[in-house]
């Protein structure tokens, strides 16, 4: 672990990204402290500049555009950790049941992800989210259905390049159970990409959401970046710091868990130490 | 001329590889439909109420909607091959009509685009690559990991706001100034001048992406056997670099290329809609908000056609680029 | 006559590794002289240095991470360590070329063969593109490749691999450099292809009187074709001189440990069977692989086994020999059972477990074991090996600390140190690791032990060690072995009968001494005769230096 973090640390971009993670987890475990009520309450005159009274400003109803981000930042997090934890739970069993088994599994798991390569994702989640209606329910649903595809790809390439290891070959020889070999074999010797394309999901699972509420198809009931950026759309030539703000916020996020996902690629990945 | 027979019959088994994966879009959309809240018909005549009792019963009919699911499916697939999408009531057309005359549009900004994303993403990463950890380096990589984190609609926005309201150099919407009625030259000028900051808007990602891959890519192929092999024929580094390694490192570019259609295609909805280009994507952002069902999934469909036909484009031009690829 | 001048002359050279290197420098004060039409091989272990040096010369070394720092490269009186670049590369191909290990890698994959030469011959002369399309035509002819004109045209991997290394001799003597450097370039290469390989370049070199530097670990190989040798031992040269002398009367202990350790091509006296029931029988055995094809196409079939039967008797040893693509690998992994064989019985003590299935073949997995090739992919990097050890045991009902016990005694018999059980994989060596794998393997106290290649990615001195701890449980447990190795020599010191596999079929079979001396298929004639340096017999010592601890 501690050697872990000394080569983490070397890669001072992904250091400055974990900070400013932390920061943003920060913001969204804190939140609730200082804005326990509704986002969508409405506090003051509409239209104040930023850097007066609120520290960055009202929208074009009322609301505290501050107030709005926190919120925000706990859906973007919580749609972004659990959709990732869906399809990445999801790929990593279709995938290792495929790379292990082969045969018929593998056909079936390989035309699947063919298909998801073809389908245009973000219109696949769009009309996903349109015929469940939207809700946070269905953006995760949404967003773990068009991603678990490239992850259960990367597990089953992983997984067969593992099945014919000599030390699996060897275990199949001392008569170990398949279960077994999975598990204490194979499965610990693909954490690290594993772990590392999870991280690069968030981000895109992130994207995807705000995306999804841009055009409208987030949770109603639910403040997210996305939703503020697209109402404050209307208001751009007079007010164009309502959608500044919630999407900085959306780059930093995303900037700052790509950092961290390359940073864990170079330390988990003993190859390119050395570059 | 053998070398074309055998060309145009790889195309063909692609192609023939491509029909299974159309028909399973279809079954998609079949489920889809059946997923939707309320009876498939009225689905598939989009808004509830705007349609006819008669057209409703009819399309019961020729849906076979009173019928068991796997001939509802027969029927279906019957129809999307043929390439009868339904009809569409918010717009009183049928959906193929409004899709085709939206996919021009599509087409072009998607290709523009594709080729600024791919040739300054491919010069920005070959040119970061040479100038390994140097200023230009630093430059590139910064550049390309905040496009890469950047919201397509969030940047399209802020274009707006510093191009258009701001400077007020370029339009804000629309794909031509319909008012002015030009014609001829003057007409594709005033198309390219509206073109510029969706094409912008939807081609940074996929910039930054290429920058960063043909980056990776040509620092990969820098350190095979090979390249220390043409240093020992006595080839000079420029030579090494334009003949060797940078052939080699753009495959992966061009696999890649074929990979993100798709994800273009989505692109685009969002950048159709920022900027009301009349594409394939605006079109989706509207029928979304008519809740037109049916519309969303003609254009789902279609689009998911135009993939296939573009990856297999790719996929020739691949096997033209690596000899290794088995045409036979 | 006057004293013949070097046309290379190394004088002092050192080499700077990287700080966080396990040693100062890959190559260290080493001076070494090439003459005119002379082959002079540099022979040494991996990580001695050889092929830094060998790079070194073309300056081909990967800056500044490794450097040289000091000495000079004498190039017919011109230093090429202080030259200026375009002098260098006006040298490279021209005055000096290079041949590599593995000419997969070392060739260019979407560029044809002839464009790749003629990249050469543009580079560095004038000459109209008939001309130099024509020289390249004859030069392919003398290095003997089929068909000249569809060469020119082919790409790299439309090629076999001993028409690659031609094409690759071709291209690095194409403009009649007076110095070749030739970087294991054998290695990679089949045995028969190897002995053409081989021919093939001291022809070319006594035809154009080239200074060959040739690069090799191989002491057969260096008994085939040098002048002179060097030896090489972290990075120094402890021992050169003609090739006669080192190889009969080498006087540096580590020439010496290193020569003793070379296995003998005449195979030893063996004591005859005690019993003659066969206790391992393989009967017709079918194995093909099918690869690519789906609904459209067929696919291609590859037969890797094909009616193929032999037998053992309880503590006898078989050798499986062939070269690369011969179904030897495939028909011990089928008598392992972790390939399932299309056709044919594997009777073991006259029961057949071919057609078992998974659940019905547990009992037998504990009585036959299996030792693997590559020590660095046969043990799992993310577990201490003495888990990996005990693993097998507890998978039949041994109890954890029962298992861990036996795997730390275990640890110690094949030579390491019982505390080693809690480590992983990475601490250890690769010789240290094969040790492990047999560990492994003998945990389940098996009766059969299957050996794929076990001492192939080995150093001479640890192969020599392996192959004597594997002789020793052989003989301790009474075990039965089915050894599978394409070196000969090796089988000649391993094995008690040798069948003899090609392109899936077993073409002659019988007691090793029988079949090394009177050969009767014409295959096996070949193989035999591809041995490199079947002339040279290794000397023996009588103080016997045992190489420095695995």
């Amino acid at each position: 672990m501690i050697a872990f973090w000394h080569l983490f640390r070397r890669n001072r971009a992904a250091v400055f990204g974990l900070a400013l993670l932390g920061l943003v987890l920060l913001l969204a475990a804190a939140g609730p402290l200082f804005y326990p009520e509704s986002a969508f309450k409405l506090v003051d005159k509409p239209f104040q500049a930023p850097f007066g009274h609120w520290l960055l400003g009202t929208d074009m109803l009322g609301r505290d555009v501050l107030a709005g981000l926190v919120h925000g930042a706990r859906t973007s997090l919580l749609i972004g950790l659990v959709a990732t934890f869906v399809a990445a739970t999801f790929g990593v069993v279709m995938g290792g049941l495929a790379g292990y088994y082969g045969g018929w599994i593998d056909d079936l798991l390989m035309r699947t992800t063919e298909l998801f390569q073809t389908i245009p994702s973000f219109i696949f989640a769009i009309v996903l989210v349109a015929v469940l209606s939207p809700s946070i329910e269905s953006v995760v649903i949404a967003i773990a259905v068009v991603s678990w595809p490239a992850m259960a790809r990367l597990v089953r390439g992983e997984f067969m390049a593992l099945r014919g290891r000599e030390f699996v070959q060897a275990s199949v020889a001392q008569g170990m159970s398949d279960a077994k070999i999975i598990l204490v074999q194979i499965l610990p010797n693909c954490l690290s990409p594993i772990i590392v394309t999870g991280s690069l999901m968030v981000a895109t699972a992130i994207l995807i959401e705000s995306g999804l509420s841009f055009l409208g198809l987030g949770d109603p009931n639910v403040m997210s970046w996305g939703f503020m950026i697209g109402a404050g759309r209307g208001v751009l030539r007079s007010a164009w710091w309502l959608c500044a703000i919630p999407g900085l916020a959306i780059l930093l996020t995303v900037l700052a868990i790509n950092l961290v996902g390359e940073g864990l690629n170079d330390a988990l990945n003993p190859r390119l130490r050395e570059r | 001329m053998a070398l074309a027979v055998q060309r145009l019959r790889y195309l063909g088994r692609r192609a023939l590889q491509a029909v299974p994966i159309i028909l399973a879009i279809v079954v998609c959309n079949f489920v889809l439909l059946n997923l939707a809240p309320g009876d498939a018909a009225s689905v598939l005549a989009g808004e509830a109420g705007s349609a006819t009792p008669e057209y409703m019963a009819e399309l019961r009919q020729r849906f076979g909607l009173d019928q068991p699911f796997h001939v509802q499916l027969f029927h279906y697939l019957r129809n999307m091959l043929a390439f009868d999408l339904g009809y569409s009531f918010r717009h009183s057309r049928p959906v193929l009509d409004l899709v085709l005359d939206r996919l021009g549009p599509t087409l072009l900004l998607m290709g523009t685009a594709a080729v600024v994303a791919i040739v300054v993403g491919v010069l920005l990463g070959v040119l970061a690559a040479l100038n390994l950890n140097g200023w230009r380096d630093t430059l590139i990589s910064i550049f390309a990991l905040v496009s890469y984190a950047t919201p397509l609609f969030w940047i399209g926005l802020m274009m707006i706001v510093v191009f258009s309201i701001q400077l007020d150099l370029l339009p804000t919407s629309g794909m031509e100034s319909v008012a002015a009625f030009y014609e001829g030259w003057e007409r594709v000028v005033d198309i390219a001048r509206h073109l510029v900051l969706p094409a912008t808007t939807l081609s940074l990602f996929y910039l930054a992406l290429y920058t960063r891959l043909m980056r990776a890519s040509m620092l990969e192929q820098a350190g095979m056997d090979y390249v220390v092999t043409a240093r020992a024929k006595g080839l000079t580094e420029r030579r090494i670099v334009v003949r060797h390694i940078l052939r080699n490192a753009l495959l992966p570019i061009v696999t890649m290329a074929g990979v993100q259609v798709a994800g273009m295609l989505g692109g685009s909805v969002i950048v159709e809609s920022v900027f009301g280009w009349p594409g394939l994507g605006l079109l989706a952002f509207e029928s979304l908000f008519a809740r037109d069902l049916n519309l969303l999934l003609g254009i789902f469909f279609l689009s998911s056609c135009l993939v296939v036909a573009v990856n297999l484009l790719v996929d020739l031009l691949y096997a033209l680029l690596d000899p290794r690829i088995e045409v036979r | 006559m006057a004293e013949p001048t070097p046309i290379l002359d190394i004088q002092g050279l050192s080499v700077a590794l990287p700080s966080n290197a396990d040693r100062k420098h890959a190559v260290g004060d080493l001076s070494l002289q090439l003459f005119p039409n002379e082959i002079v091989c540099v022979v040494g272990e991996s990580g001695s240095g050889k092929s830094v040096m060998a790079r070194a010369i073309l300056g081909l070394l990967p800056v500044p991470r490794v450097r040289p720092v000091a000495g000079r490269i004498l190039l017919e009186g011109e230093d090429l360590l202080a030259v200026p670049p375009a002098r260098l590369r006006a040298i490279r191909g021209q005055r000096i070329s290079m041949v590599f290990q593995e000419p997969m890698t070392a060739l260019n994959p979407v560029m044809t063969i002839g464009d790749q030469i003629d990249e050469v011959v543009a580079t560095h002369l004038p000459l109209p593109e008939r001309e130099r399309r024509q020289r390249i035509l004859e030069l392919f002819a003398a290095v003997k490749l089929p068909d000249p004109e569809r060469i020119r045209h082919a790409y790299p991997h439309q090629l076999s691999g001993g028409q690659r290394q031609r094409a690759m001799i071709a291209m690095a003597l194409v403009l009649g450099p007076p110095v070749l450097i030739a970087d294991e370039p054998t290695t990679a290469l089949d045995v028969t292809t190897q002995a053409q390989v081989l021919t093939l370049i001291k022809e070319m070199q006594g035809l154009r009187q080239t200074g060959v530097l040739f690069i090799t670990h191989d002491f057969g190989v260096v008994a085939e074709i040098a002048d002179r040798v060097a030896v090489m031992q972290r990075g120094r040269i402890v021992e050169q001189g003609p090739a006669a002398d080192v190889l009969n009367r080498p006087q540096h202990p580590y020439t010496r440990a290193l020569i003793g350790a070379v296995p003998k091509l005449e195979p030893p006296p063996r004591p005859a069977p005690s019993s003659k029931v066969p206790f391992l029988e393989v009967r017709g055995l079918d194995k093909a692989f099918r690869s690519g094809g789906g609904i459209f196409s067929r696919g291609r079939v590859v037969h890797a086994a094909r009616n193929v039967s032999f037998q053992l008797r309880r503590g006898e040893t078989l050798g499986l020999v062939g070269e690369s693509g011969s179904g030897k690998s495939t028909v011990a992994r089928c008598v392992i059972r972790l390939v399932d064989p299309d056709g044919g019985d594997i009777l073991i003590g006259g029961e057949d477990i071919a057609h078992l299935g998974r659940r019905a073949l547990r009992p037998w997995r504990q009585r036959i074991q299996m030792v693997f090739q590559d020590p660095f992919a046969s043990l799992n990097p993310r577990r201490p090996v003495g888990r990996q050890i005990a693993d097998g045991p507890m998978t039949h009902g041994v109890t954890a600390e029962a298992a861990m016990a036996r795997a730390r005694s275990l640890l110690e018999l094949v030579g390491l140190e019982p505390k080693a059980a809690d480590r992983y994989p990475h601490e250890f060596s690769g010789g240290q690791r094969q040790r492990i794998g047999i560990a492994r393997a003998l945990a389940m106290d098996p009766e059969i032990l299957v050996a794929d290649e076990p001492v192939s990615a080995l150093d001479v001195s640890v192969q020599a060690q392996v192959l004597e701890l594997l002789a020793d449980i052989r003989r301790r447990f009474g075990l039965t072995m089915l050894f599978i190795t394409h070196d000969l020599r090796v089988a000649a010191q391993v094995c008690d009968t040798i069948a003899v596999m090609r392109q899936g079929e077993i073409v002659e079979s019988g007691p090793t001494a029988e079949i090394f001396a009177r050969p009767s298929h014409p295959y096996t004639q070949t193989l035999l005769a591809s041995v490199p340096g079947r002339a040279w017999t290794p000397p023996a010592f009588a103080d016997a230096p045992v190489a420095a601890a695995v």
